[in-house]
C-alpha cells in the first residue's frame, strides 16, 4: 500500500523539484529528475498488475470535504480498470518523457516543461486512482490545467495563448456538466463513492434521476474527450510542443472521458437513452473528424482530427455497451497515436519546425527509423490486420453490427476515410521528392536515440498490441475481456464470425481500398495538394473545418462581448445608476424643501406648533373613537 | 479580556500612529498587526476548546438593555481569523512604497481593523450596528485622501450609498428591539427569539430592510454601482480592506442576523434574494470579461463571487453556510493577493491598462506563478481553497433549486474566461513599451505573495481543519431555523 502511494507521489515530487529549481537546475539533471518518477511509477504499476488477485482494494487516505452528512474522503481504488490505466499512463508517459529529453533539448524552458509534464502525470494518476467521483474530478480538472499550461507553453506567441485558453474554457463547459452530475449523485446517493453507488444500483434499489446523472457526466466527457460540440479545442491544442500532443492530446487525457463512462457503466447501463446519445455523438464526431482530416495539410492537424475521430469510435463502442472493445481501443490508440505524434515530432524536429506536408516528401531515406515506425503506426490506425488497431476497431465494429446496422455502415465509411487520410499524410511526408527549402534539406537528419527509442517501443506495441485482447477466431483468449469482466456488465454474446462474412469483409475492404487509392494517387501519380487559395467549393468548406469556429464565434463569443459592454455601459451606467442618483437627488430636493421650513420667524414656529398639536389631538381622538 | 484586547489593540496603536507620528510607522504597524494575529489565534484556540465559544459582557446602557458584549463562536471565528490574518499582509504590501512610513495611512488601516473586528465580535445588535457604521470612517478617509482620479465624487457616493443602506438596518433593528419583552434587550440571541415570533408580513418587511442594507454592503445586484468605481479609485490597501474583509460584514450579517431572525421573511423573500444574487454572479462575470482596467476587472470578479456566497447562505443549508464561511476566507486571501499583483504591476509600469501590458513572465517568473496560483484559487480549481467553498455553495444552491443552481454554475466557465484573459494579456505574449524594463519581485513582495499562494493550496487540500471549527456553530444556527 505504501508502495502504491508512491505512484502519484513521485511525479508530484518531480514536479516540485523541477518547478522550484527552475531555471537553476541544469538540463541534463532536470530531464533525469523528470523522467525517473514515471519510470518508477511504471515499475510499481507493473508489480501491481502482476500481483493483482482480482480483489478491489480501497485505500482511505484522509478526510477532504466533510460537512454535515456529506463526507468526501481522499481515497484511492485499485481494481482491474485502474491498474490497466496506470500501466498506460506511466508506460507511455515514461517513453514520452524520454523522448522530450531529446525533443526539448534546445528549449530554454526545459526544466519548466518537465515539471509540467510531471504535474500532468500526477493529476492523470489521481483521475484514475480516485475511489469517488469527486477525487476523479480533482484529476479531471487538474489535467485540464496542465493541458492549458502545456498548450500555452510557448506563451510568447499570442495565438498559442489563445489556444490554451480555448482548451481550458471548453473543458470547463464540460466540467460544469460533470459537477452538476456530482451534485445529483450526492442528492440521490448521499455520496460520490463508486462502491456505494454501484452496489446500491446492483441491489436494485430504486434511484431517481439516473438518466440525468449519466447525461451530466457525459457532458463532462464531451469536453475532455473532444466530442461534438466541444471538440474544436483539440485541433488548436496542437500549438503545444509535440510530446504534449502525444501524451495529453492523444494517449491519455482525452481518453479520460471513455475511462469515466466505463467506470460509471452501471449508471449508463440503466439509461439506454443516454447510451444511445453517446453512440450517436461518437459516430457524428468520428465522421466529422475523419472528413476534416482528409484535407488538412498540417501534419499535426491531421493527427489531431484523427484523434477526434478515433475518440468518436470509442464512444460509439460505449454506446453499444461494448466497454471492453472501447477500452481495448483506448489502449491500442494510445500506442499507435502516441507513435504517430512522436514520429511527426521527429519529422518536425528534422524539418526545422516545418509542419506543412506539402513542403515535405522523400524523408524516408534521411530518417529510416522514423519512416518505418510511422509506417507501422499508419498501418495500425488504418485497421489493417494483424496490427493492433485492426483488432480493437474491429471489436467496436462487431458490436455495432449487432447493435445498430445503420451506425455500423457509417462507421465503416469513417474507417475508410481514416485509412485514406493516414496513407495520404504518410506518403506526402516520406515518399516522393523533397519539396522543402535548400536549407531544410541540408539540415535533415534522423533524430537522436532518446527520440527514436520510444518510437521503436511504441511501434512494437502498435504491431503486437492486439495480443492484449486477441479474439478467439484469431487464436487468442481475450485476455482484456476476462481481466475487466468483474467491473463490467455481462457481455452480449455475439455469434462466431468468419473472415468471409460481410461483418468481417467490409472493415477489411474499408482499410485496404482507400490505402491503395492513396498510394496510387499520392504515391504513383505524385499528386500534391495545392496551396490554400486553390482550394474551392465543398473541399474548401471541409478544409476550413466547416466554419465551426467561426460559427461559435458568432453564436457565443461576440454576443457575450456585446452583452458585456451593454451591461457595463447601458444597464449599469444609464439605468441603475440613474435610479440610484435619482433617489439621491430626490432626497436632496426634499431636504431643500424642508429646510425652507426653518425660516427663523418665531411667529411662524408658534403657528406650526399649534397646528401640530391640533393635528395630534384630532388623530388621538379618532383612534379612541374607532 | 482577551476579546477586548483583540478588539482595541489595533485602534490603540493606530491612534498612537496618528497622534505621535513616529518615524518607523511601517514597522510599528506591521508588528502590531502580527501581534494582533497571534492574539487572535490564541483566542480562537480557546474558543475551539469550549463548547459554546467565548463571551464577554459589560453593561453599557443598562436601563435600555444595551450591553457591551462580544463573543466568539464557529460562525464569527472564521471572520475574526480572516481579519487578523489579512491585515498583516495588507500592511506588508505597503513595504518600500510611499505609504510605508505614512503615519496617517498606517493609523487609518489599524483603526479600520478595530472597526471590522468590532462588527464581527459584537454580540449586541446595536454594538454591531455601531461598528458596521464606524468602519465607514477610516475607509472613507483612506479612499478620499489617497484615492485616484475623481476620488471625491466616487468616495462620496460610496459613503452616502452605504450610509443610506444602513439606515434600513437601524430602523429594522430598532423595530425588533422595541418588540423585545420587558425593559428590552438588544442582545443578538434575545433578538432571535423575539424576531422569530413576529408575524409573517412583518418578518417579510424586516427581511427586506436588513437585506437591502447588507446587499449594498456586499454588494448584490442591483445595489452594486458604487462598488467598481470605489474599488478602482481607492488606494490598493483600501481596496483590499474593502473586498478582502469589509464586504464580508454583509455576508456575515446575513448569516448572523437575517437567517436566524426572519425565517418567515425568508419564505416570502428568500427566493427573490437568491435570484438577485445569482443574477449578480452572471452579470458581474460577463461585465468583467470586457474590462480594460485590471483593477476594475477584479472589482467585478469580487462582485460575482460575493453573489454566490449570498445565494448559498440564503439556501439556509449547512453546506451553504459552511461553504460561504469557507469562501469568505478563501476569497479574502485570493482577492488581496490578486489586487497586490495589480499594484505591483502598476508600481513598475504606471499602468493598469490590460491592453498596454504583456510579456511580464519573461521578467518575473515568480510573479507569474503567484498570479496563476491565486487565479486558480479564484476560478475554484480543485485542490485550491476556492474549490471547497464554491463546491459547497453551488451544491447548496443546486439543492435549493436546480435551474438557479445551473445558472449559478455558469460562473465556473465565465470566471475562467475573464481570469485567463487577464493572465494572458498581462503576463504572456510579447512585452510592451512599458513592460520591457519590468523589475523582478523584491524580497518584501515575495514575502507577501508566496505565503498567500501557500494558503491557497493548503486551504484546498486540508479544509477539514476549518470546516470542523465552524461546524458546531453552523449546526446550532441551522437548528434555530428548523
Amino acid at each position: 500500500m505504501s508502495l502504491l502511494l508512491l505512484i502519484p507521489l513521485l511525479p508530484l515530487i518531480g514536479f516540485a523539484i523541477n518547478g522550484l529549481a527552475y531555471p537553476k537546475l541544469s538540463k541534463s539533471i532536470a530531464g533525469i529528475v523528470g523522467t525517473i518518477p514515471p519510470l518508477v511509477a511504471f515499475v510499481i504499476s507493473l508489480q501491481l498488475f502482476l500481483n493483482f488477485d482480482g480483489q478491489t482494494q480501497i485505500i482511505q487516505l484522509a478526510d477532504w470535504i466533510k460537512v454535515a452528512d456529506l463526507s468526501i474522503p481522499f481515497a484511492f481504488q485499485i481494481d482491474a480498470l485502474s491498474i490497466m490505466m496506470l500501466l498506460v499512463i506511466t508506460g507511455v508517459g515514461t517513453l514520452i518523457h524520454l523522448y522530450s529529453m531529446g525533443y526539448m533539448a534546445h528549449d530554454a524552458g526545459f526544466g519548466k516543461f518537465f515539471s509540467f509534464l510531471n504535474l500532468f502525470i500526477f493529476f492523470m494518476l489521481i483521475l484514475v486512482l480516485g475511489a469517488n467521483f469527486t477525487v476523479l474530478f480533482i484529476g479531471w480538472e487538474g489535467v485540464g490545467l496542465c493541458s492549458y499550461l502545456l498548450i500555452g507553453f510557448w506563451n510568447q506567441k499570442n495565438s498559442y495563448g489563445d489556444a490554451a485558453r480555448k482548451a481550458f474554457i471548453m473543458n470547463r463547459i464540460g466540467d460544469l456538466g460533470f459537477l452538476l452530475g456530482i451534485f445529483l449523485l450526492i442528492q440521490e446517493f448521499g455520496t460520490t463513492d463508486y462502491q456505494t453507488i454501484f452496489s446500491t444500483i446492483k441491489d436494485g434499489t430504486e434511484v431517481g434521476n439516473i438518466g440525468l446523472i449519466a447525461f451530466c457526466l457525459f457532458i463532462g466527457a464531451m469536453g475532455k474527450s473532444a466530442q461534438i460540440p466541444l471538440f474544436t479545442w483539440l485541433p488548436d491544442a496542437m500549438a503545444g510542443p509535440t510530446p504534449v500532443s502525444a501524451l495529453i492530446h492523444a494517449a491519455t487525457m482525452v481518453t479520460a472521458g471513455i475511462y469515466m463512462v466505463i467506470r460509471a457503466n452501471a449508471l449508463f447501463e440503466l439509461s439506454p437513452e443516454v447510451l444511445h446519445f453517446v453512440g450517436w455523438i461518437g459516430l457524428a464526431t468520428a465522421l466529422l473528424g475523419a472528413a476534416i482530416g482528409l484535407f488538412q495539410n498540417d501534419i499535426k492537424k491531421v493527427l489531431a482530427y484523427s484523434t477526434v475521430s478515433q475518440l468518436g469510435y470509442m464512444f460509439m463502442g460505449l454506446g453499444a455497451s461494448a466497454y471492453t472493445a472501447s477500452f481495448f481501443h483506448v489502449m491500442t490508440h494510445a500506442f499507435f497515436k502516441a507513435l504517430l505524434f512522436l514520429g511527426a515530432g521527429s519529422v518536425i524536429h528534422a524539418m526545422s519546425d516545418e509542419q506543412d506536408i506539402r513542403k515535405m516528401g522523400g524523408l524516408k531515406s534521411k530518417m529510416p527509423i522514423t519512416y518505418i515506425t510511422f509506417l507501422l503506426g499508419t498501418i495500425a490506425i488504418s485497421g489493417i490486420p494483424p496490427f493492433a488497431g485492426f483488432f480493437s476497431k474491429d471489436e467496436i465494429l462487431a458490436a455495432l453490427y449487432h447493435h445498430d446496422f445503420a451506425m455500423w455502415c457509417l462507421a465503416i465509411l469513417g474507417s475508410a476515410l481514416t485509412s485514406f487520410y493516414m496513407f495520404r499524410v504518410f506518403i506526402l511526408t516520406f515518399w516522393g521528392d523533397f519539396r522543402g527549402t535548400e536549407k531544410q534539406a541540408h539540415h535533415l537528419h534522423e533524430s537522436p536515440w532518446s527520440m527514436t527509442f520510444p518510437l521503436i517501443i511504441l511501434a512494437v506495441f502498435s504491431v503486437g498490441g492486439g495480443l492484449i485482447n486477441l479474439p478467439h477466431f484469431a487464436g487468442g483468449n481475450e485476455f482484456l475481456a476476462h481481466w475487466l469482466a468483474p467491473i463490467l456488465p455481462e457481455p452480449h454474446v455475439a455469434g462466431e464470425v468468419s473472415f468471409f462474412s460481410l461483418e468481417m469483409g467490409a472493415p477489411l475492404l474499408a482499410a485496404f481500398l482507400p490505402a491503395m487509392l492513396a498510394i496510387y494517387y499520392f504515391g504513383i501519380q505524385k499528386a500534391v495538394p495545392g496551396n490554400d487559395e486553390s482550394i474551392q467549393g465543398i473541399q474548401k468548406i471541409i478544409y476550413r473545418k466547416f466554419y465551426i469556429d467561426e460559427l461559435y464565434d458568432i453564436l457565443f463569443v461576440r454576443p457575450i462581448q456585446v452583452l458585456s459592454n451593454f451591461f457595463a455601459q447601458v444597464i449599469d451606467f444609464l439605468v441603475i445608476d440613474l435610479i440610484v442618483e435619482g433617489v439621491g437627488k430626490t432626497v436632496k430636493t426634499a431636504s431643500d424643501e424642508i429646510r425652507r421650513a426653518q425660516t427663523g420667524n418665531v411667529g411662524y414656529y408658534i403657528f406650526m406648533m399649534v397646528v401640530s398639536i391640533a393635528l395630534i389631538l384630532v388623530l388621538t381622538l379618532r383612534s379612541r373613537i374607532l | 479580556m482577551s476579546l477586548l484586547f483583540i478588539l482595541f489593540f489595533p485602534l490603540v496603536i493606530g491612534a498612537i500612529l496618528l497622534v505621535a507620528k513616529p518615524k518607523q510607522a511601517f514597522i510599528i504597524s506591521l508588528a502590531a498587526s502580527i501581534i494582533e494575529l497571534v492574539a487572535t489565534i490564541l483566542v480562537l484556540k480557546d474558543a475551539a476548546a469550549t463548547e459554546n465559544g467565548l463571551v464577554f459582557t459589560k453593561p453599557w446602557i443598562e436601563e435600555a438593555g444595551i450591553s457591551f458584549s462580544l463573543w466568539v463562536d464557529g460562525v464569527n471565528g472564521i471572520l475574526i481569523g480572516l481579519c487578523a490574518l489579512m491585515v498583516p499582509f495588507i500592511v506588508a504590501t505597503t513595504a518600500n512604497s510611499d505609504k510605508a512610513n505614512n503615519t496617517q495611512y498606517q493609523g487609518l488601516m489599524l483603526a479600520m481593523q478595530t472597526a471590522l473586528m468590532g462588527a464581527f465580535l459584537a454580540k449586541d445588535a446595536f454594538l454591531f450596528y455601531f461598528f458596521f457604521e464606524a468602519s465607514l470612517l477610516p475607509i472613507y478617509f483612506l479612499a478620499a485622501i489617497y484615492g485616484g482620479e475623481n476620488k471625491n465624487v466616487i468616495t462620496f457616493k460610496f459613503f452616502v450609498y452605504t450610509l443610506f443602506g444602513s439606515l434600513f438596518l437601524l430602523i429594522g433593528l430598532i423595530y425588533v428591539y422595541l418588540a423585545t419583552p420587558g425593559s428590552h434587550s438588544s442582545d443578538i440571541e434575545t433578538l432571535y427569539q423575539t424576531a422569530t415570533m413576529l408575524p409573517e408580513h412583518i418578518q417579510g418587511n424586516l427581511f427586506l430592510a436588513f437585506f437591502i442594507a447588507f446587499a449594498i454592503k456586499m454588494p448584490i445586484f442591483p445595489f452594486h454601482t458604487w462598488q467598481p468605481d470605489t474599488y478602482t479609485v481607492a488606494p490598493t490597501q483600501a481596496t483590499m480592506l474593502l473586498s478582502g474583509i469589509m464586504l464580508k460584514m454583509g455576508t456575515y450579517g446575513l448569516i448572523r442576523l437575517v437567517l436566524p431572525m426572519f425565517p418567515l421573511g425568508i419564505i416570502t423573500w428568500g427566493n427573490t434574494a437568491i435570484i438577485l444574487s445569482v443574477i449578480g454572479i452572471i452579470y458581474g462575470s460577463i461585465i468583467a470579461i470586457q474590462q480594460k482596467d485590471a483593477k476594475r476587472l477584479l472589482a467585478y470578479s469580487s462582485f460575482a463571487h460575493v453573489g454566490l456566497m449570498s445565494a448559498g447562505i440564503l439556501s439556509q443549508s449547512v453546506e451553504g453556510i459552511q461553504g460561504a464561511l469557507y469562501q469568505m476566507l478563501s476569497h479574502g486571501i485570493n482577492i488581496v493577493g490578486l489586487f497586490f499583483i495589480i499594484e505591483i504591476i502598476e508600481r513598475r509600469t504606471k499602468s493598469r491598462e490590460i491592453a498596454q501590458l504583456g510579456g511580464i513572465t519573461q521578467f518575473s517568473y515568480v510573479l507569474t506563478v503567484a498570479f496563476v496560483i491565486l487565479s486558480l484559487g479564484s476560478v475554484a480549481l480543485p485542490l485550491t481553497n476556492g474549490f471547497i467553498g464554491e463546491f459547497l455553495l453551488l451544491k447548496s444552491v443546486f439543492d435549493h433549486d436546480m435551474i438557479i443552481g445551473i445558472v449559478a454554475g455558469i460562473t465556473i466557465i465565465l470566471g475562467a474566461v475573464y481570469t485567463l484573459r487577464l493572465i494572458q494579456k498581462t503576463m504572456f505574449g510579447n512585452f510592451s513599451r512599458i513592460t520591457k524594463d519590468f523589475e523582478d519581485l523584491s524580497a518584501a513582495e515575495k514575502w507577501v505573495l508566496i505565503p498567500l499562494c501557500a494558503l491557497v493550496i493548503i486551504g484546498g487540500v486540508h479544509p477539514t481543519w476549518i470546516l470542523n471549527f465552524t461546524e458546531p456553530g453552523v449546526q446550532a444556527l441551522v437548528s434555530i431555523l428548523k
